[in-house]
């Protein structure tokens, strides 16, 4: 593997409500090389967003990162002021958010919008930064891109939108772009030029990706590697391939069974029962239990540690005991394999 | 990942060996269960209103005064409108308290002169507010002017519910022809300014108690009109009604029996947001003499008779001032928190 | 952009609805208004009391008296005042309207660009001590009526501190400043609260996360990307607000003596002066809807979601 660009340790943050203290990541460890693209993967409230945010230190009012380190060029982000922050946000760190259809200031042109961090970091002059917009207009394939820079956000689609937050998040070539959800909120379709766009961007200009999805599907297409989040903790990390074909973890077992196949043995789309817990009052033990058909008795004690399944590969279930009883995957699961397999080859050849 | 955060070999060697065994189905969880309790929409809004310290102290505060004028109808410590000349433009006076301006001295030409003495007031007759022109009981007075402000407020706020919440659902809730017609005279009513209305009304009718509260009636439905005809618009595609038509309830059934109900939050807040605004317009009213007539006390005139001689009497400004401030503050404090308390996001 | 006018049209006609509405309702209740318009009615005989309808007009038909009083209107005459020395209604406003004018609109100014700031910083700072120290300056300048904050400027600082006139429109800006202040209290008040509301809205909105994204400082982000979007919905309650100015005038102007139209209206409504309370009431719904039918078309303007798109209608 490359050199590390960011390391995440033990990172805690919680959220102040009237109800009491929601601890939203509760212990999150992870490193980003550079060059690579690494999908958070998890349900809604499975803390991916609010790691992310931590990132870029962008958390609400409410929150506040009660441990852990976030090394980025070897400092502590977490340490840092303001407003030095101020000078790694858009410029070495960028993001891009879910819904393009809120992300752009609405009385804004969008040209201005893209030059912005521009003359902010790069301290280049109003008509330099809207050259440079030019030039990020064509990068993300926006068409007649001289006219379109004048233009109003609710002149664009959809897709359109996501394509200039993704330009906007480009200016000033960033080390690292997190990308919160950003086919979420899109149609089929767009979702996959999005990601064709992303792919061909990251070719392009070398910067590392986080990805945040929450579905396992699209991470095939674009990620090196995929870390599992559930109830504020990574449960299994590891490349795509050990994701896929060789997942320890039963919470990834349900997330690969939901991702919905054209020729779907199954009868009905697979759904994970129960609900996500509590995190104003995280269970004891371990935080899956409480939805895992294989649950041990041990679930409802201890919580699990982070085994080594290989040098890159980590899950957190005691499933990896040795003294556990063997669960073999669900046969569901390897059923999916060829089809993971045929996507994944397909878009390799779409991409030549 | 090239530190491995935790070697296999590292077990927790105190975990029994005989805990690696499924979890029985006897003892599996409940995996459908909701850790939250759920509150009741009002039980949910009475508990954010209670985090809101200004709006509990005002309602506390306004209910006081509630009752002290219920009380006030049979006990009040004089008649407002007994005149009593030889006892006339008295400062206050209240037993027990020496600071110059409450016992009973007021200042004439630079000096503290005990005006109750002057003019022979018995010891044990004291004025609290001091008295008017006419020897009038400023107490009195401004409990009857409260009185009046109150009366006419939730009158007011009585007659926008009828006429708002009527007008707003049926146009909200007949749609179609009959919308659009309501709403066309709604934007052409809403051009006329009310005070013009209230103007043109008390003009036309005797300037008095009832005057005044026809005069507010016919302006203040506008606002609680269209907000209602808003928010039904918005329920009546929702679920709920769907399932009560096709149960077969008639139109009216479902209106008022599904639909206002669901509207009672936007309501109350409305219906607060036009008291303290009826309270000013019958002062500002009775201020510039078209209101309340003498010698009935509001708190307009109170303040009318007062400003004139403010300088010299200003215990006679300063009372039904501060009684109305207080009024209107706590109104608008308790209808600013109803209004984050049961839609934490809706705006004026 | 045919959207848009459309719609402006369409305002225009409603407009125009409304004010032939609000002009016969007035001219019938002061038609069928008890009391009489002479001051000295007892002391006239039936025959002085002809000769008066005469002159002024009232001894015509109502149909006839309807259509003179709307063709006169069109052409800004309002006919005779029937109190104040016989003058013609337009030359009494006319003279009165500069002042009052100038008071609505440095009250208009003072009072927004002030709550504008407060609401910001307010937002800016939620649940802080300033932000708590703003909105108890809403509270207190939405419930004290302006009539007293009036009274209390004009004996603090007129009376006591000596520092401007207590009343009368004779020393040039010095005597608008008390009136301005007075009358800017409450749209100071409604455009902090609105400011403050529509400010964390957008503080909170996505876009305001992509400034920040972008590592511009808390401060830029609230001008250069939050003030223009929380100012915009702001102009829709210009209207309110001119309204409580137009409301405000009436006590402001008599409690400083000051030759207005508002101190006028109170005059004529006190002495039954019919014409001139018919051309008041004209002028401030006259008003009132030209400053909604301008609010339309600013909005309009500034939003460019409407400016182009046109389909908001």
């Amino acid at each position: 593997m490359g050199e590390k660009i960011l390391e995440i340790n033990d990172l805690h943050v919680s959220f102040q409500t009237f109800a009491g203290r929601v601890q939203a990541v509760r212990g999150v460890s992870l490193t980003l090389n550079k060059g690579e693209t690494l999908a958070l993967v998890g349900e809604s409230g499975s803390g991916k967003s609010v790691t992310c945010r931590s990132i870029m230190r962008l958390l609400s009012k409410n929150a506040s990162i009660d441990s852990g380190k976030i090394i980025f060029n070897g400092e502590d982000l977490l340490s840092k002021t303001d407003k030095e922050m101020q000078h790694i946000r858009g410029k070495d760190i960028a993001m891009v958010f879910q819904d393009p259809m809120t992300s752009l200031n609405p009385t804004m042109t969008v040209g201005k919008q893209v030059a912005e961090p521009i003359i902010l970091h790069q301290k280049l002059s109003k008509s330099e930064a809207m050259k440079k917009a030019l030039e990020l207009f064509r990068l993300v394939d926006i068409p007649e891109p001289e006219k379109r820079l004048k233009y109003y956000p609710h002149q664009f689609s959809g897709g359109q939108r996501q394509r200039i937050v993704i330009a906007i998040a480009l200016a000033c070539n960033p080390k690292i772009l997190i990308a919160d959800e950003p086919t979420t909120a899109l149609d089929v379709t767009i979702k996959a030029e999005i990601l064709d766009l992303m792919k061909s961007i990251q070719k392009k200009v070398s910067t590392s990706i986080i990805f945040v999805t929450h579905d396992l599907g699209v991470v095939a297409n674009i990620a090196n590697r995929v870390a599992v989040m559930y109830g504020g903790k990574i449960v299994e990390i590891g490349t795509v391939d050990e994701i896929f074909y060789n997942p320890k973890h039963p919470y990834t077992w349900g997330l690969l069974r939901s991702v919905p196949t054209l020729d779907d043995r199954e009868d009905s789309l697979y759904a994970i029962p129960g609900s996500p817990p509590d995190l104003l009052d995280p269970p004891k033990g371990d935080v899956f239990a409480q939805r895992n058909q294989y649950a041990l008795n041990v679930d409802a004690y201890y919580e699990p540690p982070m085994f080594k399944v290989s040098q890159t590969h980590y899950a957190s279930t005691w499933l990896l005991d040795p003294r556990a009883p063997k669960i073999k995957i669900p046969q569901s699961i390897a059923a999916r394999w060829q089809y993971f397999k045929s996507k994944k080859q397909s878009f390799k050849d779409k991409r030549g | 990942m090239d530190e491995p955060i935790n070697e296999n070999k590292n077990l927790s060697p105190k975990i029994p060996s005989s805990y690696f065994t499924p979890l029985d189905d006897t003892h599996h969880f409940d995996n459908e269960r909701i850790a939250a309790p759920s509150l009741s929409f009002y039980q949910d809004a009475w508990r954010r209103l209670k985090k809101n310290k200004a709006a509990v102290a005002s309602m506390i505060i306004l209910l006081l005064i509630i009752l002290v004028e219920v009380l006030s109808i049979w006990y009040s410590p004089y008649d407002p409108n007994l005149q009593n000349v030889p006892h006339a433009n008295l400062p206050p006076r209240i037993p027990h308290v020496n600071i110059n301006g409450f016992n009973g001295k007021a200042k004439i030409s630079g000096v503290w002169v005990d005006k109750y003495e002057l003019v022979h007031v018995p010891k044990d007759l004291n004025y609290y507010f001091g008295t008017d022109a006419f020897g009038r009981d400023l107490l009195s007075r401004v409990l009857a002017g409260t009185r009046v402000s109150l009366l006419i407020a939730l009158a007011a706020a009585f007659f926008d519910l009828i006429i708002g919440i009527t007008y707003g659902l049926v146009s909200g809730w007949k749609g179609g022809s009959v919308d659009t017609i309501m709403q066309r005279i709604l934007e052409i009513i809403s051009g006329i300014p009310t005070l013009v209305v209230v103007i043109l009304m008390l003009l036309f009718i005797r300037p008095g108690v009832t005057s005044i509260i026809i005069a507010l009636g016919l302006t203040g439905w506008i606002t609680m009109a269209r907000v209602v005809r808003a928010e039904t618009l918005k329920l009546k595609n929702q679920e709920f009604v769907l399932a009560a038509r096709t149960l077969g309830e008639s139109s009216l059934n479902i209106a008022v029996g599904h639909i206002l109900p669901n509207l009672s939050g936007i309501i109350i807040i409305q219906t607060m947001f036009t008291i303290p605004s009826a309270i000013f317009f019958e002062a500002f009213l009775s201020f510039i003499g078209i209101g309340m007539r003498a010698p009935n006390a509001s708190l307009g005139t109170l303040l009318n008779e007062g400003y004139k001689t403010f300088r010299f009497l200003p215990h006679l400004m300063w009372f039904p001032a501060v009684a109305i401030c207080v009024i209107m503050i706590t109104f608008n404090l308790l209808a600013d928190g109803l209004r984050d308390a049961f839609d934490p996001k809706m705006k004026d | 952009m045919s959207g848009f006018f459309r719609f402006i049209l369409k305002r225009i006609v409603y407009m125009l609805i409304t004010l032939l509405l609000i002009s016969s309702c007035t001219f019938l209740l002061m038609n069928f208004l008890p009391g009489s318009p002479y001051g000295n009615e007892e002391k006239l005989t039936n025959k002085q009391r002809e000769v008066m309808n005469e002159r002024y007009g009232l001894n015509k038909p109502l149909g006839e008296r309807y259509i003179i009083y709307m063709s006169g209107m069109l052409k800004g005459d309002f006919g005779i005042s029937l109190q104040f020395g016989d003058q013609p209604v337009r030359s009494i406003l006319s003279k009165r309207i500069g002042p009052s004018l100038q008071l609505g609109i440095q009250a208009m100014i003072l009072g927004t660009s002030v709550g504008i700031i407060l609401g910001m910083i307010a937002a800016m700072f939620q649940n802080s001590f300033i932000d708590a120290i703003v909105s108890l300056i809403a509270i207190i300048g939405r419930s004290v009526p302006n009539f007293v904050f009036a009274v209390l400027l004009q004996l603090l600082f007129a009376v006591y501190l000596k520092l401007f006139p207590i009343a009368l429109w004779d020393k040039g800006f010095l005597s608008t400043v008390l009136p301005t202040v007075a009358l800017s209290v409450s749209p100071m008040a409604d455009s902090a609260r609105f400011i403050r509301t529509e400010m964390i809205e957008v503080l909170n909105s996505d876009y305001i996360e992509l400034a920040r994204a972008k590592g511009m400082s808390e401060w830029r982000v609230a001008f250069k990307h939050g003030l223009r979007n929380a100012l915009i919905p702001l102009i829709t309650i210009l209207g309110p607000m001119s309204v409580s100015l137009m409301t405000g005038s009436l006590v402001v102007e008599n409690i400083f003596a000051i030759p207005g139209i508002g101190e006028q209206f109170v005059k004529s409504i006190m002495t039954n002066d019919y014409s001139t309370i018919m051309a008041v009431t004209m002028l401030y719904s006259t008003m009132l809807v030209t400053i909604i039918l301008f609010v339309d078309i600013l909005y309009g303007i500034v939003d460019p979601r409407i400016r182009v798109g046109g389909g908001e209608y």
